[in-house]
């Protein structure tokens, strides 16, 4: 447990990198095999929160995540309902993050499973990323915090996981209801059982090992604790390694990447935000599904904050377009359009005043304590 | 006794590297209540070269750090 860097996070890296290329390969859009932020916005368009038809789909990986955390934390006696950790700021940070994945398109997970795959561009985001931890850590070590939750009852940490198995069990039963894309990523799917089943192993290891996108490099740079760093490397080394094998490897480049743009600038902004929100958070947006999985209703509070983001970023036009060529032969970069730029730089505005006022408060109480 | 119990990660963490920090304690007691925090507090403590130890009391574990 207290080992400097605990295997089990190396285990979890390599199984979702391994997860993700099979994925891939039985269906799953290209350098997407598992990315949070996409699925989330495909449940909500499935859901009909927004109407872009070409991201639509219940992924039956975001469901599995969840009640893998949940079966695991469930037997190793970690299952705890908490919540009242600042919820409704949680929300707002959540949708800010997936505003921010949108614009890049993608999660950080997304994003090392990108630069896995050769997307220059996401090398780009990795850097916006790590900018945006670094602001994060600036306010954590001035004293930011979201306060304490507390102990809730069972139907409140369970609300998550209930809510995955209602929409499995209506994905099955009646799928009519949903709007399922016949075109675009929405359309690329594995089979339903199959990343079912992956996605509840990755959730249960996930939930094990604490994986965290963003905790590694936060943890590195804080306190010297390569920990969580690792599963980061981990997952980016199996999908190099993987692609390389499978012959999907063309080299690095950032031209007419697998649904990414090559708008430089917003590549770099859009992680800014997910970098510095995840931070603000505790925990990128794969990890906040495994925390709710485990009954944290906070954690639950701000995946539904990103699935109301996602709906968001596709009715008000502010996520990425991916570069393409045109029926005439030319390369268009892709990128964001004039809403998403808006979008960000109120991102910024929000999670500022979010961390200013949640560190003046925190600073307050401290010295009234010390006075005490 | 550092009480960070229902804060989210990393900020008990934080709280402990303040504390070690400033006043550099032989002993230092921490309250939290998930294995998460348990586990994240070891690992930061055994880098700053102290024993760790914590005992479990109603879903609530008291960490012991001494140098």
């Amino acid at each position: 447990m207290t080992k400097k860097i605990n295997l089990w996070v190396i285990v979890t890296g390599v199984a979702v990198g391994v997860a993700a290329l099979i994925l891939t390969a039985f269906g799953n859009p290209a350098n997407m095999g598992f990315c949070i932020a996409c699925f989330l916005r495909d449940i909500a368009g499935a859901t009909k929160l927004h109407s872009a038809a070409v991201v639509q789909y219940i992924r039956p990986e975001i469901i599995g995540l969840v009640l893998g955390s949940t079966i695991m934390a469930v037997c190793t006696k970690q299952f705890k309902a908490k919540a009242g950790s600042s919820p409704a700021t949680r929300f707002i940070l959540g949708a800010f993050v997936m505003i921010g994945a949108l614009v890049f398109l993608g999660c950080p997970l997304r994003m090392v499973i990108r630069m896995g795959g050769g997307d220059v561009n996401a090398f780009v985001g990795l850097a916006g990323f790590a900018i945006g931890i670094l602001i994060g850590i600036f306010f954590l070590k001035k004293g930011f915090t979201l306060k304490r939750s507390y102990t809730v009852a069972n139907s409140e940490g369970i609300a998550l996981p209930g809510l995955m198995i209602g929409l499995l069990v209506l994905m099955i039963a009646v799928p009519t209801i949903f709007v399922f894309s016949e075109s675009g990523p929405g359309s690329k799917h594995a089979p339903l059982v199959l990343s079912l089943v992956i996605a509840l192993l990755i959730g249960a290891l996930a939930q094990i090992s604490r994986l965290c996108m963003v905790g590694g490099m936060r943890d590195a740079v804080m306190f010297r604790d390569f920990n969580l760093i690792s599963g980061f490397v981990a997952i980016f080394v199996t999908i190099l390694v993987g692609n390389v094998i499978l012959g999907n490897f063309k080299g690095f480049s950032t031209y007419l990447q697998p649904i990414a743009h090559a708008s430089q600038l917003w590549n770099l902004l859009g992680m800014v935000l997910v970098g510095w929100g995840s931070v603000l958070l505790g925990g990128c947006p794969l990890r906040q599904l495994i925390l709710a999985g485990e009954g944290n209703g906070d954690s639950a509070v701000t995946v539904l904050g990103m699935i109301i983001g996602a709906a968001f970023a596709h009715n008000f036009g502010l996520a990425g377009a991916a570069a393409k060529l045109e029926e005439d032969g030319t390369y268009n970069a892709g990128g964001i359009a004039t809403a998403g730029k808006i979008a960000v730089a109120i991102g910024f505005a929000v999670l500022l005043i979010i961390s200013v006022v949640n560190t003046v408060k925190a600073k307050k109480k401290e010295k009234e304590a010390e006075k005490a | 006794m550092i009480d960070a119990r229902g804060l989210s990660c990393p900020i008990p963490v934080v709280m402990v590297q303040k504390e070690v920090k400033k006043n550099s304690p032989d002993e230092l007691q921490v309250k939290v209540d998930s294995m998460v925090c348990v586990e994240n507090i070891s690992r930061y403590a055994h880098l700053q070269k102290y024993e760790v130890s914590y005992e479990e009391q109603d879903g609530e574990y008291i960490i012991t750090l001494k140098k």
